[in-house]
C-alpha cells in the first residue's frame, strides 16, 4: 500500500475536516509541516506576529463562523505562547485545534532546545491534549480531535506532533468514523425532565430567563427567540449571551451580574421561577451565592453536566444541548400572563436607565450609539476592560450583529487578534474592534497582519491613559490610591504622588496614530463628539485595510452601576462617589 | 456547612501516558481533598482502573464525579459509596531493634490480628498486614504503642463490588 508522511497526512485530514484556513507560525520542527502546507492552495496560511495574537485569531475566526480554528505553532516558545489563548478558550467553549510542534520522539525529556512538555503544561485548561508517538495514531488523532473540538461542549484541542513523526512514512487512510468509549457527548434532551422544568415556568407568576453564550454557541437565537415571543418571558443575559434576543427586545431586560442593569439584577431577586439556558453561574453573574435569586425555584439546562448544580443548587436540572432543549420548548410553548411582572420590570428600568453622564465631551456611551446606528451590520470584537462592560451594555445586537468578547477569563490583547480572525472568516462584514489603550497594546503587532492581508478592521481604542477598570477599583475600594495603574507614568516627568491627570502629565506613548502609520495603516485620532461620525465614515471607506480611530476619552468615566466583587448583585453602586 | 465524610469511587481509565497526572491533576487544581489514590491495569490491557479515596461533602463529591466523567480519558465512575465492595489495602510495617521478648510479642500480635510475619532477623522483622484501611489504621496505633522503631509502608485502596446478590441464589 501506498505511503505518505506524517505531515502530508496532516494536510490531508485538514483538508477532510473542511478546513480552509490555517493560522500558523513557523518554527525549527515544524518546517515539514510548512512545507506540505505550501504545496497546495485549499488552505490558506495565515501567519500572524506572535503566537498569542496567533491563537486569538484562530479563537475569533471560531466564535464568528462556528467552524473549528486551527491553528499550529512550534515547540517551546511557540507552544507556551498559546497557553493564555487556550484557557480563553476553554472557558468561552470555543472549538479550536492546536498542533504544537515537538522535538523528536528520542529527544523528548533530554531538555532539548526548544523542548517543553507542553501537553502537561496544558492539561488542565483544555478540552483534550495528546502527544502523538507513533505515526500510525496520526490520522485517528487528528478525527478525534476534531471532533472532540466541536461536540458536546465545545472546547480547545492539543496535539503535540514530534518531528519524526512528521516525516515518518505510514497509511495514508484517514478514519472516517470516531468512537471513544470515554467520550459520549450528550445529543438528546431527557423530554421528563424537560417537561418538569417547562411546568415549573408554567406555574410562575414572575417568570424569567437568564441566558448565557451556551445559547449562541448552539445557534439557537431563532428559535429562542420564537419562544419569548410566544410565552412572553422576559430575558435577561450575561455578557457571553447577549443578543441571544435582540437587545432592544421589549421583552429584554439587560444583563446581568457585576456590570448588570438595575433592571436585569432586581429581576433576579425578584423573580419566582429563574429558567437559566447555558450559563455556568459564574461569580460574576451571582454575586454572593446565598442572596442570588432568593426567591425563585431554579430550572437549568447545560450541556455540561458539571456546571448544573455547582454554584446554585437547581430544582430541576437538565443536561442538553440548549437548541435542542428550545426547539422542544416550541412545541409546548403557550403565552403567560406576565403583563403585571413586565411592569414591574419596566419601571425598575426607568427608575434607573442605563447612561452615561450627557454633554460631557466624548463619552463612550456617545460612539457607541453611534456605531449602532451608522452600521446596520457589525461584528464587534472586544478588548477586556472598562470599554468591554461599555459595548455589552450600548451595543445593541441582534441576528445581524455578533458581540465577540473574552468572557470567563477576560484576556486583555484578545481583541485585535480576535478581530482580525473574525475577518478572515467573514470578508464581508464590518468588523470592529474597540479596546482599551491597555489592552490595545498588549496584541498591537497583529496591525501588521491586519495590513498585509488588507483586512478591513475597524480598530478603535478608547483611550483614558489609565488600566480603567482597576484605575475604577482603586477609586472606589482603595481610597483612590492608583497605583500602577497609570500609563502615562514617566521617570523624571512624574511627582512622587501623583494629584491626578492633567495638563502637567507626560504625553501618552506610544502616540496610537503615528504607530498606526508606521504599520501603513489609516490612524485617525478623535477628540470631540461631533467628528465620532466623520472617523468611522472614513474608517468604513478605508476598505484596502485596518483603520485605527483612538477616542481620547475621560479618565474618570467608570463603568456603573457596579457590585462589588462577593456582594449580593442588589447591592449595587450608581454613582462615583461609591457605596 | 456540609458535613466532609470519605468516600470510596473507582474509575475506569484509558491506560495512556498523562492519564494519572490528568486526574490527580483534577484534584489538585480544584483542592478536593485526594486521600488515597491507586492505579494497575485491568483484563483489558488499554484500560486502567484507579481505587480513589476522597474526603468531601455531598456537593464537592458530586461535583468530582462529574468533573471526572467529563474527562475524556475516563470511561467510567463507579460511586462505592452505596454499593457494597470488598475493599483491602496491602501495609507492610517493618520493627527494628527488636529483643527476643519484643519479638514474641510481635509474633503474638501478627497472629491475633491474622496478619502474616514475611521476613526476619536478629532483631528486625517484617508484617504483611493486607486488611481494611481502618485496621491498619489500628495496627500502626497498637505497633507504635508496643514498639519505638517501626517503618510503614502503605499501598491505598483496592476495591472491587461485591458480586450481585441476584447472583447468590
Amino acid at each position: 500500500m501506498q505511503q505518505i508522511t506524517g505531515a502530508k497526512l496532516f494536510v490531508n485530514a485538514l483538508k477532510e475536516e473542511g478546513v480552509d484556513k490555517i493560522f500558523a507560525y513557523p518554527g525549527a520542527v515544524v518546517a515539514d509541516l510548512f512545507d506540505e502546507i505550501g504545496k497546495q492552495d485549499d488552505i490558506q496560511l495565515i501567519l500572524p506576529r506572535h503566537e498569542q495574537g496567533l491563537i486569538h485569531a484562530a479563537d475569533g475566526y471560531a466564535r464568528s463562523t462556528g467552524k473549528v480554528g486551527v491553528c499550529l505553532v512550534t515547540s517551546g516558545p511557540g507552544a507556551t505562547n498559546i497557553v493564555t489563548g487556550l484557557a480563553n478558550a476553554n472557558y468561552d467553549s470555543v472549538p479550536l485545534v492546536c498542533f504544537t510542534g515537538q522535538v523528536p520522539t528520542g529527544l523528548i525529556g533530554n531538555d532539548a532546545f526548544q523542548e517543553v512538555d507542553i501537553i502537561g503544561i496544558t492539561r488542565n485548561i483544555c478540552k483534550y491534549g495528546v502527544t502523538v508517538r507513533n505515526r500510525e495514531d496520526l490520522g485517528r488523532i487528528i478525527k478525534e480531535a476534531f471532533y472532540i473540538a466541536r461536540s458536546g461542549k465545545p472546547g480547545p484541542v492539543v496535539i503535540d506532533l514530534p518531528k519524526d513523526v512528521q516525516v515518518a512514512p505510514g497509511s495514508k487512510e484517514y478514519p472516517e468514523k470516531v468512537s471513544i468509549r470515554g467520550y459520549k457527548p450528550v445529543t438528546e434532551v431527557h423530554v421528563g425532565q424537560l417537561k418538569r422544568g417547562f411546568k415549573l415556568l408554567k406555574s410562575a407568576k414572575r417568570p424569567l430567563f437568564l441566558v448565557g453564550g451556551g445559547l449562541n454557541i448552539s445557534r439557537a437565537n431563532d428559535s429562542f427567540l420564537k419562544l419569548v415571543d410566544i410565552m412572553k418571558v422576559p430575558v435577561i443575559s450575561t455578557i457571553m449571551g447577549r443578543g441571544a434576543i435582540p437587545s432592544d427586545h421589549p421583552y429584554f431586560v439587560g444583563n446581568v451580574g457585576m456590570h448588570g442593569s438595575y433592571a436585569s439584577n432586581m429581576s433576579i431577586m425578584n423573580c419566582d421561577v429563574l429558567f437559566s439556558i447555558g450559563t455556568r453561574f459564574n461569580d460574576r453573574i451571582t454575586g454572593d451565592l446565598n442572596e442570588f435569586a432568593p426567591n425563585a425555584r431554579i430550572v437549568h439546562i447545560d450541556i455540561d453536566t458539571s456546571a448544573i448544580s455547582r454554584n446554585v443548587t437547581v430544582e430541576v436540572p437538565i443536561v442538553a444541548d440548549a437548541g435542542n432543549a428550545v426547539e422542544k420548548m416550541l412545541e409546548w410553548a403557550t403565552p403567560l400572563d406576565t403583563g403585571e411582572w413586565m411592569n414591574t420590570i419596566n419601571g425598575w428600568k426607568e427608575e434607573r436607565p442605563l447612561e452615561m453622564k450627557k454633554g460631557k465631551g466624548l463619552s463612550p456611551q456617545v460612539i457607541l450609539e453611534t456605531v449602532n446606528e451608522m452600521f446596520p451590520e457589525y461584528i464587534a470584537v472586544t478588548d477586556v476592560g472598562q470599554h468591554q462592560m461599555w459595548c455589552t451594555q450600548y451595543l445593541e445586537i441582534n441576528s445581524k450583529r455578533q458581540l465577540l468578547t473574552s468572557g470567563g477569563l477576560g484576556v486583555m490583547g484578545f481583541g485585535l487578534p480576535a478581530a482580525i480572525g473574525a475577518q478572515f472568516g467573514n470578508p464581508e462584514a464590518q468588523v470592529i474592534c474597540i479596546s482599551g489603550d491597555g489592552g490595545a497594546q498588549m496584541n498591537i503587532q497583529e496591525m501588521a497582519t491586519a495590513v498585509c492581508h488588507k483586512l478591513p478592521v475597524i480598530f478603535c481604542i478608547f483611550n483614558n491613559s489609565y488600566l480603567g477598570m482597576v484605575r475604577q477599583m482603586q477609586q472606589l475600594f482603595y481610597g483612590k490610591r492608583y497605583v500602577g495603574t497609570c500609563l502615562r507614568w514617566q521617570k523624571d516627568k512624574c511627582p512622587d504622588h501623583c494629584k491626578g491627570p492633567g495638563d502637567q502629565c507626560p504625553p501618552y506613548v506610544p502616540d496610537f496614530v503615528s504607530l498606526a502609520e508606521s504599520y501603513s495603516a489609516l490612524g485617525i485620532r478623535v477628540t470631540d463628539p461631533k467628528d465620532i461620525k466623520l472617523a468611522f465614515r472614513d474608517a468604513a471607506a478605508n476598505k484596502n485595510g485596518p483603520t485605527l480611530i483612538e477616542f481620547i476619552i475621560d479618565t474618570d468615566e467608570i463603568v456603573l452601576p457596579m457590585v462589588k466583587g462577593g456582594n449580593p448583585i442588589s447591592s449595587m453602586i450608581f454613582s462615583p462617589k461609591g457605596v | 456547612m456540609a458535613e466532609m465524610k470519605k468516600r470510596w469511587m473507582s474509575l475506569y481509565v484509558e491506560n495512556q501516558v498523562g492519564v494519572l497526572s490528568k486526574i490527580s491533576g483534577l484534584f489538585s487544581a480544584k483542592m478536593y481533598n485526594l486521600e488515597s489514590l491507586t492505579v494497575g491495569t485491568t483484563e483489558d490491557e488499554s484500560v486502567s482502573r484507579m481505587t480513589i479515596g476522597v474526603a468531601a461533602d455531598d456537593v464537592t463529591y458530586e461535583q468530582i464525579k462529574k468533573q471526572l466523567n467529563r474527562m475524556v480519558e475516563v470511561i467510567k465512575v463507579i460511586d462505592l459509596e452505596n454499593v457494597p465492595a470488598h475493599m483491602k489495602e496491602i501495609m507492610f510495617a517493618k520493627i527494628n531493634n527488636i529483643n527476643a521478648e519484643k519479638m514474641t510479642e510481635l509474633f503474638q500480635i501478627a497472629q491475633v490480628f491474622g496478619v502474616r510475619v514475611v521476613d526476619m532477623g536478629t532483631k528486625t522483622a517484617t508484617i504483611e498486614c493486607v486488611q481494611t484501611e481502618s485496621k491498619n489504621n489500628e495496627m500502626i496505633k497498637l505497633l507504635k504503642a508496643k514498639f519505638s522503631t517501626i517503618e510503614i509502608v502503605r499501598g491505598g485502596n483496592v476495591a472491587i463490588e461485591s458480586v450481585s446478590v441476584t447472583d447468590r441464589y
